[in-house]
């Protein structure tokens, strides 16, 4: 399954919410281009919630990247909510769990948005 | 056993032309013949290969006795290799072709992905985890390969890559 999203707004934090897969041709682009988006329409906090991506390969890796570089560049902030085992695991080898800032509640993740 | 596809190979072909020998041995799936279990496969360059590839890992994995997690591992190194293959070495070129080959023994899954590139010297890589490197786009397939497998090596070929990636079974304990 390619991924999907849906995006909503919860108190001035645009919520990605994503589900499939972010890969090679698939999720990947897709996502570069919406967060992309959503930061030319003036949004700078910006939570993907990662919940239902059952599978990220290192161009999704790379993807999610590409993604915080842009909104950081913009002078926003992109925070990851609801990791899977899965992902949480490729983002702990990859160290990538140290750029992130990573969250498991969504109220709260909301609230930390400056 | 060699499949050769002018267009690209479906799994359910790859599988009828496999010698399916499995037996179970000790309690778990194994191999009485290393030789009858070694499958090849040749597919285009195109992005559709390395979903084949790595299905077919991962149904490999799973048939040979490795356990869910460890399998869908094993398919994603299949994956970061294929797409080494195909985006990096064979740069989609519709010329050159990706041939694959799958073989399973008692000890071992063995996985070879070749392509007809350029070449890759994998001492030229860069480290993803330095922190020169880490908000880097790509460059996380090798690295994600040797977190995976127990041994992932290169082989150069006149032209192209080689790379062979084996995960090992985990030993069962003997008890005298």
């Amino acid at each position: 399954m390619s991924m999907k999203f849906t995006t909503r707004e919860v108190n001035g934090v645009t919520i990605l919410d994503l589900s499939g897969k972010i890969t090679l041709g698939e999720g990947g682009l897709t996502l570069r281009e919406e967060v992309r988006n959503i930061v030319a329409k003036g949004s700078k906090k910006i939570l993907l919630n990662l919940g239902d991506v059952n599978y990220i390969d290192s161009s999704g890796l790379g993807e999610l990247v590409s993604a915080f570089t842009a909104v950081k560049n913009a002078g926003g902030e992109l925070k990851l909510l609801n990791l899977t085992k899965k992902v949480r695991d490729l983002l702990v080898i990859t160290k990538l769990v140290t750029v992130f800032d990573v969250k498991d509640d969504e109220a709260s993740a909301v609230a930390s948005f400056a | 056993m060699r499949l050769t596809c002018a267009g690209v190979c479906t799994v359910a072909a790859l599988s009828r032309g496999r010698n399916s020998s499995y037996t179970p041995k000790d309690g778990r799936t194994a191999l009485t013949d290393s030789t009858a279990n070694r499958t090849s496969i040749t597919l285009d360059s195109v992005l559709g290969s390395v979903e084949i590839l790595e299905e077919t890992a991962e149904k490999l994995a799973r048939d040979a006795g490795f356990d869910e997690d460890t399998a869908s591992q094993i398919a994603m190194a299949t994956r970061e290799a294929a797409i080494n293959a195909i985006v990096h070495g064979n740069r989609y070129d519709p010329t050159k072709h990706v041939t694959a080959s799958f073989g399973i023994t008692d000890d071992a899954l063995t996985i070879q992905i070749a392509d007809e590139g350029s070449g890759l010297d994998p001492d030229k890589l860069p480290d993803p985890l330095t922190p020169e490197n880490i908000l880097r786009t790509s460059g996380r397939g090798v690295f994600l390969m040797r977190a995976i497998m127990d041994e992932v090596q290169f082989h150069q070929l006149n032209p192209g890559t080689e790379i062979r990636l084996v995960k090992r079974r985990i030993q069962k304990e003997t008890h005298s």
